[in-house]
């Protein structure tokens, strides 16, 4: 909150990074401040209600069709899934550690707890392209090629299309991510953030805890419903 | 406040720069608001053209004018335009963004850069609807129901509904910015209650804007995907269900209409105090009904699907429901009322709108109450009743207000005054015009006239050809406006900072206003329609 | 006396005369208290313009007011709200006398059937006096049967059934409109309804239908399908008896119980593993594609028919005992 640099680290390569610029509009760095904090604030509610909608389709769908949504789901790949959820949890603790280590004016730790989450998600991106390989080839991708073979056909297709809808915006939301969290930690590396002023850094974060906290409801609600032997 | 008779060029935000550059890469609320006001009226003059023809189409009950094709589309893209690219920004986008930053001390919005962005986003969906209508247009109706826009339709429904997609992220972003400059940037002494009543409205105006276009975007989005990739998620045939689309649409639709009236009513709360010289009756209540309707708005979506198949309870709740979303309405219409007890009445232009406003919306309000009675809604719904009643309200209504908001606010965005006797003109020749052209088609709903019917039974005609020479007289009073607002730009008498001696900080800076608004951020220290402590209105020269 | 006054259609039906009545009482209320704001407005601006009231008294508020304006229009907005609701509920609830028509909607017209077996396009024929439930659905996209003469408007879905059902009281052609956007000829796809006189009805159902009862084109659909190799009617089926299922619980395989309906039995037939019955298999094939809504409304029919009384708790679902053999009526 305090105008100075408390922790001039000469170790980490800065002693006091540039002062942020105040923008026109606002009375001080306060304002400022907590107005791009509330917006950002305001825009992941806005998340919160665009995923809603297809929370809402699944559910309904879900009680309406519980066998097709259970067999359904078990053929998920439930490792995938389960290592995508360490994966993201995972890189939701490096950008926590990162916004603590630019609150303590450790440059390089925040650069590299970036670059981690950035690796991390860059993995769970990964991994996703592969399960979606992995349905392509067995004939689990709505359409023309379909096939299942387990209780009711017709309503497991509607749970693989909302499969592929939920989790394709979920993806297209960590790509934008990546490309934010990349964009901080350049800016990062540059200098640009310090305990004085680091806004972009903890609203990144906040945007990629909320990418994050969609997966861990998509997880349960796709990969987990329905009876399965775990080895 | 003295008035500024020479013609000095003192710096504003009109003459600060100029060119092309200035104006599209301009981070101005101001100049965001006027390019918002370009083009959404060019847009209203688009839905118009097309319900021109509507109207002409309707003087004889045969499909003559027009095929049955071309009919389809041209009520959806007159949907479609009007809704999205004009009522929905119209207010908060012009109005709004000119005057929210002023009425609360500020020199500009909270992130102006996505002001701007907010524009071009609208652009682009505008643009894309634009290339829809080019190429033959949506033939849905603006509601896209399934399975007919998703399976069955031959007509450009992806890049309508691509179009509103992408306008509705610049509504998004709009009340984004609105919340956060109205909870961050208020200038010091200027507390929740001290804050003019359009503020209100566009709050809570920004509120349903945040919380329901998302999920607007995402039925569109599923609409285009399911369109062009087949997917079943609202399709029987391949074990989706197509009430799931209606609950989902509706769900923003309904507090969509709210979007389109707060802001209006937010004006008339402006207007009627200035033009009775004397504060609003009943400010608390008149600002938590404007929460009200923004809270309740949201639980009432379901009556748009009485006969679609949806279960006796939940019809019972949400027609419940759609009663007590009336009564702060109702609470407002009161309060205005009780406003012009006692005042010192000014029968200007903007009031004239403003009581044309009340009237029109006390009638559309009235018959929601049939609407909202289960029995009567059987009868009723998809018939040329409800298409009365919403238009009385989004016209009658929003329409006006925002006329009202143009007039009263005009010689502060230009520094110039319109010719009054033009302004009175219109007022009557739209208010006459507009319930020449509505008012029989509520009887033409209850005789049982469905909607979007190209050709009709022909006992619905004397209705209709009232209907048509009540809109061409409307179309008259609409042109009128764009033809001497244009006019006083250049001829017009130079307004001076306060021509109505209205309350409000904008008020209490210069006409056109400088660029940062004010000279040092005003401490506020009075009530908002402080009348009693400014000097009289100015008499009419 | 009302009739020749062109504001509301005739009253045709034993619910119009109720729909118009509220109508009746919601202009009066509504246009009363329209009037009143009216006439206090023009009151004021006149006597409290500016050149005769040019000082304004500045006025906060009174929250007695804001209260009454509050709750007597909301009591008001509460007696419209329960006559409407009683009317809708009365409209939910067809007589058990009432006579049972199908109707098919397609883009663009109306097909009917009778349970005596006629079919007709776009003009149904009604007794007058008697009760009708139309059971709907459509083959393609979302239509409305609209009869405002009538008052009843219910949509009709592709996937689903809707009901509707009313009583007409008078004689005579009506309208029928369809009153939900379907494409091209949205505003073509209009019909009649033609209310008979007891004589003229009796008329008209001499003259069509020879082939025998709907229930008998079910009947003879279930043979043809191949249905009744494994719906037996005896306890070696590979699936369950159908007799005395319609219209009671099943239980089914994951413990939930269902009501045996027209969706459920439509369902049953054109997607069988959403809902197997417990204690069978998962081994019915699908006739997605196969039968068209003409038929299986049909073979609903016919499973209808197939309804006898159940002895008391038994809820249909387990293998039954040996059963008895069954007269199938069919009952117009």
């Amino acid at each position: 909150m305090s105008a100075q640099s408390s922790h001039g680290n000469p170790a980490s390569g800065l002693a006091a990074a540039a002062p942020a610029a105040l923008q026109h509009q606002f009375a001080d760095l306060e304002q400022q401040r907590e107005s791009a904090t509330l917006g950002m604030w305001v825009f992941l509610i806005t998340e919160v209600m665009f995923f809603g909608g297809m929370f809402t389709a699944y559910l309904i769908y879900r009680v309406m069709y519980p066998a097709a949504f259970q067999g359904a789901s078990q053929h998920m790949l439930f490792w995938a899934g389960t290592v995508n959820t360490a994966v993201l949890i995972c890189s939701s603790l490096f950008v926590a550690l990162a916004v603590h280590a630019v609150q303590e004016d450790h440059r390089r730790l925040l650069v590299f707890f970036l670059l981690l989450a950035l690796l991390l998600g860059l993995a769970f991106l990964v991994i996703k392209g592969y399960e979606y390989h992995d349905h392509w080839v067995n004939h689990k991708v709505p359409g023309a090629s379909f096939q299942f073979d387990g209780p009711d056909p017709l309503h497991a297709e509607v749970f693989f299309a909302l499969y592929f809808l939920m989790t394709g915006f979920h993806a297209l939301h960590m790509v934008i991510g990546v490309g934010l969290v990349s964009t901080i930690a350049f800016l990062a590396w540059r200098g640009r953030f310090s305990p004085a002023y680091h806004t972009p850094v903890d609203n990144a974060g906040l945007y990629w805890h909320f990418v994050d906290i969609i997966w861990i409801f998509l997880y349960p609600l796709l990969y987990l419903i329905g009876h399965r032997r775990l080895w | 406040m003295s008035t500024a008779t020479q013609i000095t060029e003192t710096e504003n935000y009109l003459n600060v720069d100029y060119g092309i550059k200035s104006w599209l890469l301009t981070t101005d609320h101001k100049r965001i608001g006027l390019l918002y006001l370009a083009s959404i009226t060019l847009f209203f003059f688009v839905g118009g053209f097309f319900a021109l023809l509507i109207r002409l189409e309707l003087l004889t009950p045969g499909g003559d004018l027009v095929q049955s094709d071309i009919y389809n589309r041209l009520f959806t893209m007159h949907g479609i335009v009007m809704i999205f690219l004009f009522l929905i920004p119209s207010i908060p986008a012009v109005i709004g963004n000119f005057f929210i930053p002023m009425m609360i001390g500020a020199r500009d919005m909270a992130f102006p850069k996505i002001n701007l962005l907010s524009w071009y986003l609208f652009m682009a969906g505008g643009a894309l609807i634009l290339y829809s209508i080019l190429t033959g247009g949506a033939d849905t109706g603006w509601t896209f129901y399934t399975p007919f826009s998703t399976e069955y339709s031959n007509s450009r429904v992806v890049a309508a509904a691509l179009g509103v997609f992408v306008a509705g992220f610049s509504s998004i972003l709009t009340g984004l910015n609105f919340i956060v400059t109205i909870h961050r940037m208020r200038a010091p002494g200027m507390t929740w209650s001290r804050m003019p009543l359009f503020l209100w409205s566009n709050y809570a105006t920004a509120v349903i804007q945040v919380l329901g276009t998302p999920v607007l975007a995402i039925t569109l989005a599923l609409v285009f995907l399911e369109r062009v990739l087949h997917i079943g998620v609202f399709n029987p045939q391949m074990g989706g269900d197509p009430l799931l689309f209606q609950h989902l649409f509706w769900f923003y639709s309904h507090p969509a209409v709210y979007i389109m009236i707060l802001p209006s009513m937010g004006v008339i709360s402006e207007v009627v105090p200035c033009f009775a010289r004397k504060r609003i009756f009943g400010y608390a209540f008149v600002a938590m009904s404007s929460v009200a309707i923004a809270v309740f708005g949201f639980l009432v979506w379901a009556h748009h699907m009485f006969v679609a198949g949806v279960s006796v309870y939940s019809a019972l709740v949400f027609s419940l429901l759609s009663y007590a979303v009336a009564v702060p309405s109702a609470v407002k219409v009161f309060n205005w009322t009780a406003t012009m007890y006692k005042g010192s009445i000014y029968l200007r232009t903007p009031m004239l709108y403003a009581l044309g406003f009340i009237g029109l919306f006390t009638i559309g309000g009235m018959t929601g109450l049939f609407v909202a009675a289960l029995g009567i809604d059987v009868h009723v719904t998809d018939t040329y009743f409800v298409v009365a009643h919403f238009h009385y309200i989004m016209v009658g209504g929003a329409v006006m207000g925002y006329l009202a908001a143009i007039h009263f606010w005009w010689p502060k965005i230009t520094g110039k005054l319109y010719p009054e006797l033009w302004g009175r003109i219109a007022a009557a020749t739209i208010f006459l015009g507009f319930n020449l052209t509505f008012f029989p088609l509520f009887i033409a709903g209850y005789l049982g006239m469905p909607r979007r019917y190209h050709a009709y039974a022909p006992e619905f005609q004397v209705l209709n050809v009232f209907s048509t020479a009540g809109a061409s007289i409307l179309g008259v009073g609409y042109i009128l406006p764009l033809l001497y607002l244009l006019w006083s730009l250049r001829y017009g008498k130079d307004a001076g900072d306060n021509p109505w001696n209205a309350a409000g900080l904008e008020w209490m800076t210069a006409s056109p206003p400088p660029t940062h608004n004010f000279a040092e951020t005003p401490v506020v220290t009075w009530d908002p329609y402080n009348y009693n402590e400014l000097p009289d209105m100015p008499e009419e020269e | 006396m009302w009739q020749t006054i062109p504001l509301w259609p005739t009253e045709a039906s034993t619910i119009s005369r109720q729909v118009d009545g509220l109508y009746a009482l919601l202009i009066l209320i509504t246009g009363g208290v329209t009037l009143l704001v009216f006439a206090v407005i023009t009151f004021f601006i006149l006597k409290y313009r500016h050149q005769r009231h040019p000082v304004a008294e500045q006025i906060e508020g009174s929250t007695v007011l804001e209260i009454t304006w509050s709750v007597v229009p909301l009591g008001l907005f509460l007696i419209f709200f329960a006559w409407g609701a009683s009317i809708y509920i009365a409209e939910a609830k067809p007589p058990k006398d009432a006579m049972e028509v199908y109707v098919v909607a397609k883009q663009w017209m109306w097909k009917f059937q009778y349970q005596t077996g006629q079919s007709e396009i776009n003009t149904l024929h009604l007794p007058l006096n008697r009760p009708v439930r139309l059971t709907m659905i459509s083959q393609d996209v979302i239509h409305s049967f609209y009869a405002p003469e009538m008052r009843v408007k219910a949509d009709v879905l592709p996937g689903r059934y809707t009901t509707t059902w009313f009583q007409p009281i008078k004689a005579g052609r009506y309208h029928l409109f369809c009153a939900e956007y379907c494409g091209t000829q949205h505003s073509g796809m209009i019909g009649e309804i033609d209310v008979l006189e007891p004589a003229a009805y009796e008329a008209w159902l001499q003259g069509g239908g020879g082939e025998g009862s709907l229930a008998a084109t079910g009947q003879r659909l279930f043979q043809e399908l191949g249905c009744a190799n494994c719906h037996r009617f005896d306890a070696q089926g590979r699936g369950p008896n159908l007799q005395g299922v319609y219209g009671r619980p099943v239980l089914l395989d994951d413990g939930r119980t269902v009501l045996a309906n027209d969706d459920y039995v439509r369902e049953s037939i054109l997607v069988p593993g959403a809902k197997i019955v417990a204690g069978y298999k998962n081994l019915m094939p699908s006739f997605q594609g196969m039968v068209s809504e003409e038929q299986l409304l049909a073979l609903i029919a016919y499973v209808k028919s197939l309804a006898t009384p159940a002895p008391p708790g038994a809820a249909a679902g387990k293998r039954p005992p040996p059963a008895k053999t069954t007269a199938a009526a069919a009952a117009p």
